[in-house]
């Protein structure tokens, strides 16, 4: 007993403010790309050809952020006069279109909240995570968002056991062919009405198992997903914040 | 008795041609000798070359890997039933190449896949049909029994599988684990992957062993293509697999204490999870170490300023990691949990064939940075550390010295670094008609990549092997007789890889 109250003053308050002050990812970080389109043809070349998951459309001079797992690759080859990678972790968005990246004019992307979702979930959203073919570094990390420093609980926002407590499903992973009925039934079981989530590369486009024969390059080929939340996989703020802006709990 | 097979080093390149050839016969009696005289398996498989499916047995004896070859016949009478390590290798086998072996005490599917050759499934499954397709579960029959079954969709946020418990009361009779859900056909897509995707794809293996399988797959390439690492990259790769290590460990034991409700070592320990996380994404740039390390060496270095930095807080987080651990492991309610929970005798355990942390805690001593070590493990001393009560509550110490013992190796190899530069993509290419077998401990055990090279030098198959490919049965053995409300807490104990497993 004496043990448990020495260790809980010491370990003291730990939650950050965020929302309210802004964290600070380091500066090795990759987050939101910035893209030069006025780099040399044959570099963009090279680095479309060479990107792991086809993420770079050399024609177009853009980046698909929905395919991209940031492995730093192009950065590298292009020696940063292409493609750099920012400490900008909010890379969530509620179009898939937008996850498109043209110019290097960085800005934010854009999360639509839509205002009856808002009404309904802004202060309670409770969501059932669906693991499909994730490799547990997504999972991992949203497990994060219940540890003191995030504490996701206190924006009202709750990871169920059941889907049928939940008003959202959050799907990680390429849907391999063995978890799509399981992944359908669950999404069937959770009442409507209800939001879908897609986070992490592998639940947008099938991530570096997309061609593979045995899963389904990502969640849109069997449900739509109202949120998409690109990384490999998602730092938790990227996740958090993604929620909090769908939730309109932090305005644009 | 390993007269018949060519004994080398792990990580040492062999050609194909120099690997001992016997008729099947001969084979199956020489394996089956190594596998009951104390030899373990790290390898048993199959591959196609030129139309002819082969086979191939890896085993470990101390120090030295033994490996041995033949032609693969259509069936075989099994060997699971003389040593029970062969039982998930001869599912995979009929799974992947359909090599049915005869009598297979339980010959069931591991992924749920058709075979690799197109050829008649064994288990005369259709695979669009739903998992597990054509299989009855095992289940017990008699008055006041009743099945529980989970999944594959858990409570939590965790990868997928399907639990079924034949339980008499609150006490499980057995437990049949039927996985695959995760099969995401990676062994088949590595040979299609151009060379730029390789190790990304290797490091989603399983997210939270990035670091170990891209440690297994840079020094197996290495090894192929004859590349030299500098001494400087050795010690950042012991950095970084140690800092996986303890990243993990810390948040079992924050997991293990939430699985009680001792919410307190729950919430501190698996903050402290993230601090080691935060130390990797400092250093490269991900969480989990994506991206970090390269055949050749590693992306990222760590300069003078981060070294100061990333001693400091490791100090405090020593500090910290024992100041609760007290707490934690002097809790009477804790101890009444943790002990006698989930028993599995040194015995069991070793003929299972149990690896890592969860093999140590039943007294069996084997850790491949100390019997196979290959890179940095080479130059420091490793302690194996082992617990003799074979329950949870020998997972979580064992657990417990591997942190302390891994923030010092960290902080050794912090005080040795040099500073140099960071090296760009290497360009290689793989020595033709070659094997090499490359080990490492990850955190849950002995993770072993095999490649094989054909004439051109390109990759003829690839083989992983998960240390939760070896450890799923021990779980399921942890529980007989066990209550059913335990088996989180055993689960946790264990916390094998689902994806690792699936491939």
């Amino acid at each position: 007993m004496f043990s448990i109250i020495k260790n809980r003053i010491k370990q003291g308050y730990k939650t950050s403010k965020y929302p309210l002050k802004e964290i600070m990812l380091p500066e090795k970080y990759r987050g939101l790309p910035s893209i030069n389109k006025d780099c040399e043809k044959n570099t963009i070349i090279t680095c479309a050809i060479n990107c792991p998951t086809q993420a770079i459309n050399a024609s177009e001079q853009s980046l698909d952020l929905g395919r991209c797992v940031f492995c730093g690759l192009c950065e590298e080859i292009s020696d940063g006069t292409f493609i750099k990678f920012t400490r900008n972790y909010k890379t969530g968005a509620s179009d898939r279109r937008q996850l498109t990246l043209y110019s290097d004019d960085l800005k934010d992307l854009e999360i639509s909240t839509n205002k009856y979702f808002k009404k309904l979930f802004g202060r309670s959203l409770q969501i059932r995570q669906v693991s499909a073919g994730g490799c547990n570094a997504c999972e991992a990390d949203l497990n994060v968002l219940n540890t003191p420093f995030f504490d996701i609980s206190r924006f009202g926002i709750q990871f169920v056991a059941s889907p049928r407590h939940a008003d959202a499903i959050m799907v990680t992973g390429p849907i391999t062919r063995n978890m799509k009925n399981a992944l359908i039934r669950t999404f069937e079981a959770t009442p409507d009405p209800k939001i879908v989530i897609a986070s992490g590369t592998c639940s947008i486009s099938g991530g570096i198992f997309r061609g593979s024969s045995e899963q389904l390059n990502g969640l849109d080929s069997i449900l739509k997903a109202d949120l998409y939340i690109p990384g490999c996989p998602p730092h938790p703020l990227t996740v958090l914040h993604s929620l909090l802006k769908y939730l309109g709990i932090i305005k644009s | 008795m390993d007269k018949n097979f060519i004994k080398i080093k792990n990580g040492e390149n062999i050609k194909v041609n120099q690997i001992p050839y016997m008729e099947f016969d001969l084979f199956y009696e020489n394996v089956l000798q190594l596998a009951l005289n104390g030899y373990s398996i790290i390898h048993y498989f199959a591959y196609n070359d030129n139309f002819q499916t082969r086979l191939i047995a890896v085993f470990r004896k101390q120090n030295f890997l033994y490996i041995a070859t033949t032609d693969a016949p259509d069936e075989y009478q099994n060997l699971t039933e003389k040593s029970i390590k062969f039982h998930n290798y001869e599912r995979e086998l009929a799974e992947e190449f359909a090599i049915k072996t005869i009598n297979h005490p339980w010959l069931k599917s591991l992924r749920y896949h058709s075979n690799f050759l197109g050829k008649t499934d064994v288990f005369g499954n259709d695979y669009s049909n739903e998992i597990p397709g054509n299989y009855e579960f095992y289940s017990i029959t008699g008055e006041e029994i009743h099945e529980v079954g989970v999944g594959p969709v858990h409570a939590g946020i965790i990868e997928p599988g399907h639990f079924r418990f034949n339980c008499i009361g609150e006490k499980i009779l057995h437990l049949e684990i039927q996985l695959g859900y995760q099969h995401r056909g990676i062994e088949k897509q590595i040979l299609q992957l151009k060379k730029s995707a390789l190790p990304i794809l290797i490091e989603s293996v399983a997210g939270d062993t990035s670091i170990a399988n891209s440690l297994c797959f840079s020094e197996a390439i290495e090894s192929l293509a004859n590349v030299e690492v500098n001494e400087e990259y050795e010690k950042i790769r012991g950095i970084a697999l140690e800092l996986e290590r303890i990243a993990n460990h810390v948040g079992d034991l924050g997991a293990l204490s939430g699985d009680i409700a001792f919410l307190t070592a729950a919430a501190y320990y698996g903050r402290i999870r993230g601090e080691f996380l935060n130390i990797l994404l400092e250093v490269c740039g991900n969480r989990f170490g994506k991206g970090f390390i390269r055949p050749g060496g590693s992306k990222f270095l760590i300069n003078i300023n981060q070294r100061r930095l990333f001693l400091n807080k490791l100090k405090k987080l020593k500090k910290e990691i024992i100041e609760i651990a007290d707490m934690l492991f002097n809790n009477a309610g804790v101890l009444s949990r943790f002990e006698s929970t989930g028993i599995i005798e040194t015995d069991i355990a070793n003929d299972l064939g149990l690896v890592g942390p969860v093999a140590r805690a039943s007294n069996l001593f084997y850790d491949v940075r100390y019997d196979l070590p290959t890179g940095i493990y080479r130059n420091i001393s490793i302690k194996v550390a082992t617990e003799k009560n074979c329950d949870v509550m020998a997972r979580a110490l064992v657990r417990y010295k591997e942190i302390l013992h891994s923030l010092d190796i960290i902080e050794t190899l912090l005080n040795n670094l040099e500073g140099t530069k960071p090296n760009k993509n290497i360009n290689y290419s793989l020595s033709p008609n070659s094997l090499v077998v490359s080990v490492q401990e990850a955190w849950r055990g002995e993770l072993s990549h095999c490649i094989i090279t054909d004439p051109d030098g390109n990759i003829l198959r690839y083989k992983i092997k998960d240390p939760s490919f070896n450890n799923w049965i021990g779980l399921a053995i942890a529980m007989r007789n066990e209550e059913i409300s335990d088996f989180p807490l055993c689960n946790k104990s264990f916390n094998l890889s689902y994806c690792g497993h699936d491939l």
